[in-house]
C-alpha cells in the first residue's frame, strides 16, 4: 500500500538525513523532488502544488535552517504536511437515527457491492442488526451478486427485480423499520459523475432516505480524475466519506490524498483485500502517513491481532506457551489467526520499517503456510498433542493425506521442535509473553 | 488555509472543463512563452500522461517551435501527440484459422465483462460467428452477467459452475468453437489485481490450457484498463505483458472526464498499442482505435466533453 510514494519518499528523506546542514537552496531541491514523487503517486497536481508550498514555507523557517538536527525537523514537516492532507482526524461513521440509512455511491466499478457486504459484516461484528439493499437494477447481476454475498456473510439483502430504484429503496427503508434493523447499506448503480439523469437519480434516493452517511467508493487506482470525480458527487450529494476500495494491489494512492484535500470530505474505510472478511478497515491518516515513511504502523497491527484473535484461543495458547507444551494444534490455531488477520504480507506491511526489510528480503512464503497447514489437518488429534508417537508409516499416512512428502513432514517436526527448544529457553529466562508471538 | 482550498477548487472547475481545451486556448495564443510551456505541462499532467511523458511531449514542442517558427503550436502538439500512439496497421484483424481466441484481462471492476459482451456485438455484425466463454467464475454473479449480456446480443455463453476451474471453461469454449466452426472466441477472465500472484498464474493457465486444443492460441490478449486510471496503469500493463503476453488494450469509460492519459506511457514504455476505446454504456458504444481521430477529438472536445 502506497509503495511507491514511500520508497520515493524515504529515498528524499534519506538524502536529506545525508545533508549535515540544509541551506535554502537544497531545500528547493528536496521540495521538487518530493514533489515529482506525489505527482507520481497520482496525487492531483494543484494539490502537489499547495502542499509543496507549504513544506517549502515552513523548513524555511528559522527552526529547521538553524537546527542540530535539520533532517529530523525536515521529515516532521513532510509528515506533518501529510497528515493534514489526508485529514488529521480519523472519522468515525455517524449513525444517527433507527434504522440508519447509508448510501454507497461511485463510479462505475470502484467497486460498491463488495464493499456494501463488507461494511454489512464489519457493522455486524460491531453488533449491529445490518441490512444490504440491491439498489443496482442497471448492471446485469448487480442484485444476484449482492445477494450471494449477503448470504456468505449472513446478512439480508433486500431486493425486488423489475421496479424502479425509488420504490425499491422505500420499501427497503419501510422493511428495515419493521424488522428493527439498525443499520442499512444501499448500494446503489455505478454512474459517471457527468451523467445528468442518473445524477438526479441518486438526489432524489437521497431525499427520500435522507441517509446518515452517503459514502463514495472510489478506487485507489485512479488518476489525477479523480477530484473532479469527488468534487461533483459531492456537489449533488453532499458526501459525508470516501471509502478507498483495492489498496491491496499497489496503488499509488494519490487520489485519496487528493480527494480528502479538495472536498475536506474525510476518508473514513480503506479496503485491503479481496476477502469480505477483515477487507474494509477503518482510515487512520496518521498511521497512514506513518506508513508512508515507513515508520510502521504497531497500533494496527495489534488491534488487528486483537480484534480476530478469539479470546479464548489466546488464553490457552498463552497457558500453553508458559508451561511450554506447545501442541501442533496451536500451532495450527496461530495459523489460522495470521489467515484471519489478512495474511502475513498484509501483517508485514504495518511493521516499521527496519525491521521489515529483513522480512521482506526473506518473502514470506504463504503457500508455505498453507502446507504446513495441511500436514497439520492430516494429522489425528493424539499426533498433534505427542509428536512423539509418529512412526515411519503414520509420517507416509499424514504425506498423503496431505499431498506433500515425507520429508515436508519432518521438516515441519524439527521446525516445531527447534521452537519448543527455543520457547523453553526464553520461559526459562523468566520472560513471559503477552498477545501472540508467531511461533515461526 | 481556507484561500488556498478556494482557488484550488477553482481552479479544478476549470480543468473539468476540458483540459485539453485549455490547452488549446494557450496555445492559441500566439506566442508560446516558456510560462506556457509550463502551463502546457501541468495540463499534460493532469490528463495522466505522467510526469516523464509531459516532459517529454513539451519539450519536443519547443524543440519544433525553435525549428520551425511558422507552425502552429497547436498543431505541432496534436502531431507529436500522434505520433505517439500511431501504430502500424493493428485494428482487429481475424486470423484465418478459426477460431480466432481472444482472451479479455484486466484487473477488478475495469468492465471486462461488458467489453467482452460489446465486442462479441462487433464481431457479430461485421457477419462473424461469435462464442463468449465466462471464465470468471470468482465474482459472484458475473457468469450470470455475461449470460444476460449474452441473450441480449444474441451470442451464446459457455460457461461452468460458480468457483469452477478457469480454465476448464476456457478449454471447453474453444472446443465448442472448434466443433462448431465459430470464428471469434471471446473469454471473460476474473479480475484480478495484477500485484496476486495466485491469480496471474490462473491466467497463464488458461492460455497454457487452450493451447492443448487449438496450439496457436490464444491469438489475442486484449487488457482492458479503466481510462480513470492513473499511473498505476502502467504496472498493470507491465504485469500482465510479462505474465501472458498482452497484445492490445481496451480503454474504457473514456465517457467520463477522465482522459486516459496513461495511453501514452504505455506505448512508449511497453509498445502496447491500443485498439478499442469504450466511449459509452451503449452495446454499440466500442470503437476501433484511431489515433488521428482520437488526439483531434481530444483536442476538439468531441469526445466526451
Amino acid at each position: 500500500m502506497f509503495e511507491s510514494l514511500q520508497k520515493k519518499l524515504l529515498d528524499v528523506i534519506r538524502n536529506v538525513r545525508g545533508m549535515g546542514k540544509i541551506t535554502d537552496k537544497n531545500v528547493k531541491d528536496i521540495v521538487r523532488q518530493i514533489k515529482l514523487s506525489l505527482l507520481e503517486a497520482d496525487v492531483n497536481y494543484k494539490v502537489v502544488k499547495a502542499i509543496t508550498d507549504n513544506i517549502l514555507e515552513k523548513a524555511r523557517g528559522t527552526n529547521v535552517l538553524n537546527s542540530i538536527t535539520p533532517a529530523q525537523q525536515f521529515v516532521k514537516i513532510v509528515y506533518d504536511e501529510l497528515v493534514s492532507m489526508l485529514g488529521s482526524k480519523e472519522a468515525e461513521l455517524r449513525l444517527i437515527r433507527r434504522p440508519s440509512p447509508i448510501m454507497l455511491v461511485g463510479l462505475q466499478g470502484s467497486g460498491k457491492t463488495t464493499t456494501a457486504a463488507k461494511l454489512a459484516l464489519l457493522l455486524k461484528e460491531e453488533g449491529k442488526r445490518t441490512m444490504l439493499v440491491a439498489a443496482d437494477i442497471y448492471r446485469p447481476a448487480a442484485i444476484e451478486q449482492l445477494k450471494i454475498l449477503g448470504e456468505e456473510i449472513g446478512v439480508k439483502v433486500f431486493s425486488e427485480n423489475n421496479k424502479d430504484v425509488m420504490d425499491i429503496c422505500k420499501e427497503a427503508m419501510r422493511e428495515a423499520k419493521d424488522s428493527l434493523v439498525d443499520a442499512v447499506i444501499f448500494d446503489t448503480a455505478g454512474r459517471l459523475h457527468i451523467d445528468e439523469d442518473m445524477m438526479r437519480e441518486l438526489e432524489n434516493v437521497k431525499r427520500l432516505i435522507e441517509p446518515d452517511e452517503r459514502l463514495l467508493v472510489v478506487d485507489a487506482m485512479t488518476g489525477q480524475d479523480a477530484v473532479n470525480v469527488a468534487m461533483e458527487f459531492d456537489k449533488r450529494l453532499d458526501i459525508s466519506g470516501i471509502i478507498l476500495s483495492k489498496l491491496d494491489g499497489d496503488a499509488r494512492g494519490g487520489a485519496a490524498l487528493s480527494m480528502r484535500y479538495v472536498t475536506g470530505k474525510p476518508v473514513k474505510f480503506i479496503g485491503i483485500s479481496e476477502k469480505i472478511e477483515g477487507g474494509l478497515e477503518r482510515f487512520y491518516p496518521d498511521r497512514i502517513a506513518s506508513r508512508i515513511l515507513n515508520m510502521g504502523d504497531v497500533v494496527t497491527l495489534v488491534e488487528k491481532a486483537q480484534r480476530v484473535m478469539d479470546k479464548q484461543t489466546a488464553a490457552e495458547f498463552e497457558k500453553h506457551l508458559t508451561h511450554s507444551k506447545l501442541t501442533l494444534q496451536d500451532f495450527l490455531d496461530q495459523l489460522k489467526e495470521i489467515k484471519k488477520m489478512g495474511g502475513i504480507s498484509s501483517l508485514v506491511d504495518l511493521i516499521p520499517g527496519d525491521f521489515k526489510r529483513g522480512l521482506k528480503a526473506s518473502s514470506v512464503d504463504e503457500s508455505q503456510l498453507k502446507r504446513i497447514e495441511a500436514i497439520i489437518n492430516s494429522m489425528t488429534p493424539e499426533e498433534r498433542r505427542n509428536t512423539r508417537i509418529l512412526n515411519a508409516s503414520r509420517k507416509k499416512r499424514i504425506a498423503r493425506g496431505s499431498g506433500t512428502t515425507v520429508a515436508d513432514v519432518n521438516r515441519l517436526l524439527s521446525q516445531y521442535e527447534q521452537t519448543m527448544s527455543m520457547m523453553k529457553k526464553f520461559v526459562k529466562g523468566g520472560k513471559r509473553f503477552k498477545g501472540i508471538r508467531l511461533p515461526f | 488555509m481556507k484561500k488556498i482550498l478556494g482557488k484550488l477548487s477553482n481552479a479544478l472547475k476549470r480543468s473539468r472543463e476540458g483540459i485539453f481545451s485549455k490547452i488549446r486556448d494557450v496555445l492559441k495564443r500566439g506566442k508560446v512563452s516558456n510560462e506556457d510551456i509550463e502551463e502546457i505541462e501541468e495540463l499534460l499532467i493532469l490528463s495522466d500522461v505522467g510526469v516523464d511523458m509531459a516532459e517529454e511531449l513539451t519539450n519536443e514542442l519547443k524543440e519544433r517551435l525553435r525549428e520551425n517558427k511558422m507552425a502552429s503550436p497547436l498543431e505541432v502538439l496534436k502531431e507529436i501527440m500522434k505520433e505517439k500512439l500511431r501504430d502500424g496497421d493493428m485494428n482487429g484483424n481475424i486470423t484465418h484459422s478459426k477460431p480466432h481466441v481472444i482472451l479479455i484481462v484486466g484487473v477488478n471492476g475495469v468492465g471486462k465483462t461488458t467489453v467482452a459482451a460489446k465486442l462479441a456485438k462487433k464481431y457479430m455484425d461485421e457477419g462473424k460467428s461469435v462464442l463468449l466463454g465466462a471464465a470468471d467464475t470468482f465474482r459472484a454473479a458475473a457468469i450470470d452477467q455475461l449470460k444476460i449480456w449474452g441473450e441480449r446480443v444474441g451470442v451464446e455463453v459457455i460457461a461452468h459452475r460458480p468457483g469452477a476451474d478457469a480454465g476448464a471453461v476456457a478449454y471447453d469454449t474453444v472446443k465448442a468453437a472448434m466443433a462448431r466452426g465459430i470464428d471469434v472466441v471471446i473469454i471473460d477472465t476474473a479480475g484480478r489485481l495484477h500485484t496476486k500472484h495466485n491469480l496471474v498464474e490462473e491466467l497463464k493457465k488458461i492460455s497454457r490450457v487452450i493451447r492443448k486444443v487449438k496450439p496457436s492460441s490464444p491469438e489475442e490478449v486484449l487488457l482492458v484498463l479503466d481510462a480513470t486510471t492513473g499511473q498505476n496503469a502502467i504496472k498493470q500493463a507491465r504485469i500482465f505483458k510479462e505474465s501472458v503476453g498482452v497484445n492490445g488494450l481496451i480503454v474504457t469509460k473514456l465517457d467520463g472526464t477522465a482522459k486516459g492519459g496513461t495511453i501514452f506511457g504505455i506505448k512508449k514504455e511497453l509498445d502496447i498499442p491500443v485498439k478499442f476505446i469504450g466511449v459509452g454504456e451503449g452495446i454499440d458504444d466500442l470503437e476501433s482505435f484511431d489515433a488521428d481521430e482520437f488526439v483531434d477529438a481530444m483536442f476538439e472536445g468531441n469526445l466526451h466533453e
